[in-house]
């Protein structure tokens, strides 16, 4: 191939040097991106594929589908409650169990806590050094600071010159002691940084700030879900008691001062994402609203699910808070309902993954998911068996399936979401983007973009924020009107449950559209299968050659150093991937050039 | 005057369900069963949770973590890393698959200017890591008691005295999820036929996942380099 356009809409040419970026640890499966630049350092090809079998669901099979959140949820470290939670919703579905109304609240208020917690350390943590140079903050006029502080965020009461003085000689002390910490490996003097210095430290203090607030986050899902760092799931309901009047006794049932604890906890929330995190990407984009590269599929194909259902047990997408709904090309005048039980919508195609189907024209529904790899290299593959310097593309290239709605290739996360929201006029979801777009000055095609995904995430947290103190006002009204009740343990005892069943369960994870489907035969699992919103997005191509939503996201960026490109991290960490890597960068002759760090 | 007993924290890392990678998980686990202490002393299974560790180790003086580390050494040797070594050593080289987060959030607790006084790791060369489903290997699986003997041996040093229980714990009353305890979760596991259990070495086997060939010698390179800057 030199040059080819694939149905969903893009210009493909694989003629000029290529790029490696290749992620390597695997604490969610590895994700390893190829793109081919042209003489102007322009991206014109973009090939992701996912290097390692993800077994995520085999080791289910036979054993009790009542546990099957507690392994779910030790997938990866960063979604751990929204697993657990699609787990148990997939098990109630397939046994018909419903769950009491406080059980609901609580689990809203739980999955909006992680929505916010993942959220703001992403941007903070692990997106924001795309955008923020540390090393230049060094150069900053602390009084400077102060001002666009004062002018960003006036509501934020941490804004002395004193104060940025502090932290940035902090921060020079780090530098000079030769450990940057997570800043290292940054490409530190790349141009693709924009930011003046002033805002490189506001930046890189509000990084600490939000570093300490996080953990306030945390303590919601604890006193919730009964423990520390992996909270407790039941399928029914939730496992806490309600008991206004007890006492604080370890392991004692949720009462009247562990609510007004997190009562605080929202509040304080709600001020920490209106006062800075929203400031923040306001002030960062206002620098960056130049750069409107990676918009891919948002434009055109995206899917949310929908969650956050208002009163418990009803899943349909007038119940949903989050928005449910699929568009297609491009067509923002059409919002297409979405059904993960019809066979026909979503299916998962593996003609470019490892695997084999008996028919790989044909797409197969996860309930009639196969499984069986077919790990063969195409004839145009660079490298050896062992170590592979370059893909081949047209043939088999990644251990990813390419699961696809309808045929098409579609892009799920907070930017889906917020786009499928907007389309249908969500009164919140427009009033929150169309004063952003105000504030920056843009038009709604940048919504269309990496910074638009990255803006997406903030609002959505902003809203998320609003939607617990929603939800944990429903609790209480609830507990006041007499009803304690938090789990229907009805059909608890397997003994009651028919011989053979199959269920789904969704959610939206912080990164996008999350499902499980369970068969459960003679009270085990039959078969299990998730697909998670990094397979959505990092999928490779389909039988019809479209390309997914990392690849098509990269296409036609400009790259300003091929070999530190900032710019594919930038646009791949937009997503929210579920992988944590290290990168290798090589060069067209397979030399490698950098080992940089993706974060 | 009395002085406020130092802030204890004894914390797993890893993925329980990648072989050997659970090792840190199982033997937290397994030193709560056995031991008792004192209120000013946690155990924590901080499984791949990253970032979200960063408020724990803020508040610990003192701070032993158990995991799987690559060494280079050979399968099964226990290796103990102490104070100001850890962070440097884990910041340089790739040890493990999630350390370099792990060692992202000593760096963040430092900026914030809460670094534990006292640090140990204790790490275990792995056997196997692609083993998805699978359990620790019995080389990994000696070293549970050992390991917990080193930590017991640093918190003595420390004036921190544990308390051996009478009879153990139930093997549920874990610190972890009753739902993954080690017995049931290798004795339920799904026969090899219905679930693929390795990972995809090919695309991956270039050497990026050996450890240093001469460890000491690493370590002492690293060491001074950053004695050279400082």
């Amino acid at each position: 191939m030199t040059a080819i356009q694939t149905p969903n809409g893009f210009n493909l040419d694989n003629s000029g040097q290529r790029v490696v970026v290749d992620p390597v640890t695997r604490i969610e499966g590895h994700m390893r991106c190829e793109v081919n630049v042209d003489a102007e350092n322009i991206i014109r090809n973009a090939v992701s594929t996912g290097t390692m079998w993800r077994g995520l669901e085999v080791i289910l099979k036979g054993r009790d589908p009542r546990d099957a959140w507690a392994f779910v949820q030790r997938i990866c470290g960063v979604c751990t409650g929204t697993h657990a939670l699609t787990s148990v919703r997939a098990v109630e579905d397939a046994l018909n169990i419903q769950i009491p109304e406080n059980a609901n609240s609580i689990r809203n208020i739980m999955q909006l806590s992680l929505q916010i917690h993942d959220h703001l350390v992403h941007f903070y943590h692990l997106h924001a050094l795309d955008w923020v140079n540390p090393v230049n903050a060094l150069k900053a006029d602390p009084k400077a600071t102060s001002e666009l502080q004062m002018q960003t965020g006036p509501r934020h009461p941490k804004s002395s010159p004193g104060y940025f003085r502090d932290v940035q000689n902090r921060l020079k002390k780090f530098v000079e002691s030769g450990q940057l910490g997570p800043f290292k490996n940054g490409y530190w003097t790349n141009p693709a940084y924009l930011l003046p210095p002033e805002a490189d430290l506001m930046a890189v203090t509000h990084y600490l700030e939000a570093l300490d607030f996080q953990k306030e986050i945390m303590t919601t899902r604890t006193i919730f879900g009964g423990k520390d760092t992996h909270p407790n799931w039941l399928v029914g309901g939730v496992p806490c008691a309600i008991n206004m009047d007890g006492d604080l006794a370890a392991g004692a049932p949720i009462n009247m001062e562990r609510l007004n604890y997190v009562a605080g906890v929202i509040d304080r929330t709600i001020d920490f994402v209106d006062n800075v995190y929203i400031p923040d990407i306001i002030a960062i984009g206002s620098f960056y609203k130049g750069w409107l590269y990676g918009g891919g599929l948002s434009g055109k194909s995206v899917l949310a699910y929908g969650d956050i259902p208002d009163r418990a047990n009803d899943y349909s997408p007038g119940n949903l808070m989050m928005p449910s709904g699929a568009i297609i090309n491009g067509n923002l005048q059409e919002v297409h309902p979405v059904d993960l039980r019809d066979p026909e919508q979503v299916q998962e195609f593996v003609p470019h993954s490892w695997y084999s189907y008996p028919d790989e024209s044909k797409g197969l529904h996860p309930w009639d998911g196969i499984t069986e790899p077919n790990y063969k290299l195409g004839p145009n593959t660079i490298g050896t068996s062992t170590n592979i310097q370059q893909l081949d593309e047209s043939a088999k290239y990644s251990w990813i399936k390419a699961p696809r709605w309808r045929g098409h290739a579609m892009e799920v996360g907070p930017l889906a979401r917020y786009v499928v929201g907007y389309a249908q006029g969500h009164a919140e979801i427009k009033e929150q983007v169309d004063s952003t777009l105000q504030a920056l000055n843009v038009p709604l095609s940048a919504l269309f973009s990496t910074l638009g995904r990255t803006a997406a995430r903030a609002l959505e947290a902003q809203w998320a924020a609003r939607k617990q103190k929603y939800f944990f006002q429903k609790l209480i009204a609830n507990i006041k009107a007499g009803d304690s009740s938090t789990a229907n343990t009805e059909k608890f005892d397997p003994s009651t449950w028919p011989k053979e069943v199959k269920g789904v369960g969704f959610t939206e994870a912080p990164r996008g559209a999350l499902a499980h489907w369970v068969r459960i035969k003679n009270t085990k699992i039959d078969n299990y299968q998730c697909v998670v919103p990094t397979t959505w997005n990092g999928s490779p191509r389909d039988n019809n050659g479209n390309i997914g939503a990392f690849e098509a996201s990269l296409m036609n960026t400009k790259v300003e150093r091929a070999e530190e490109p900032v710019e594919i991290l930038r646009t791949i960490h937009s997503f929210d991937p579920c992988l944590a890597c290290s990168t290798h960068v090589m060069g067209p002759d397979g030399e490698e050039l950098a080992n940089v760090k993706v974060r | 005057m009395m002085t406020a007993p130092p802030s204890v924290l004894i914390m797993g890392i890893g993925n329980l369900l990648w072989a050997d990678e659970g090792f840190g998980v199982r033997a937290v686990e397994e030193l709560h069963r056995h031991y008792a202490f004192p209120e000013n002393v946690r155990l924590v299974d901080g499984g791949t949770q990253g970032i979200y560790l960063v408020q724990h180790i803020r508040e610990a003086d003192i701070l032993i973590v158990f995991d799987a580390v690559d060494y280079g050494l050979p399968s099964g040797t226990l290796k103990l890393v102490e104070g100001a070594e850890v962070p440097k050593f884990l910041g340089v080289k790739k040890v493990s698959l999630h350390q370099t987060g792990f060692q992202e959030v000593l760096a963040m607790a430092e900026m914030l200017g809460d670094y534990p006084r006292h640090l140990l790791l204790i790490g275990v060369q792995p056997v196997e890591l692609d083993d998805y489903g699978g359990s620790l290997r019995p080389q990994v699986k000696a070293q549970i008691l050992p390991a917990i003997a080193a930590a017991l041996s640093f918190l003595k040093e420390h004036g921190v005295n544990a308390h051996r229980r009478t009879a153990p714990l139930r093997e549920d009353a874990t610190i972890s999820t009753p739902e993954t305890i080690m017995s049931e979760y290798e004795t339920g596991r799904p026969p090899e036929t219905d679930a693929l259990r390795s990972g995809d070495a090919r695309l991956l086997a270039d050497g990026r996942w050996h450890g240093p060939a001469d460890y000491e010698a690493e370590v002492e390179r690293i060491l001074s380099d950053v004695a050279e800057r400082s």
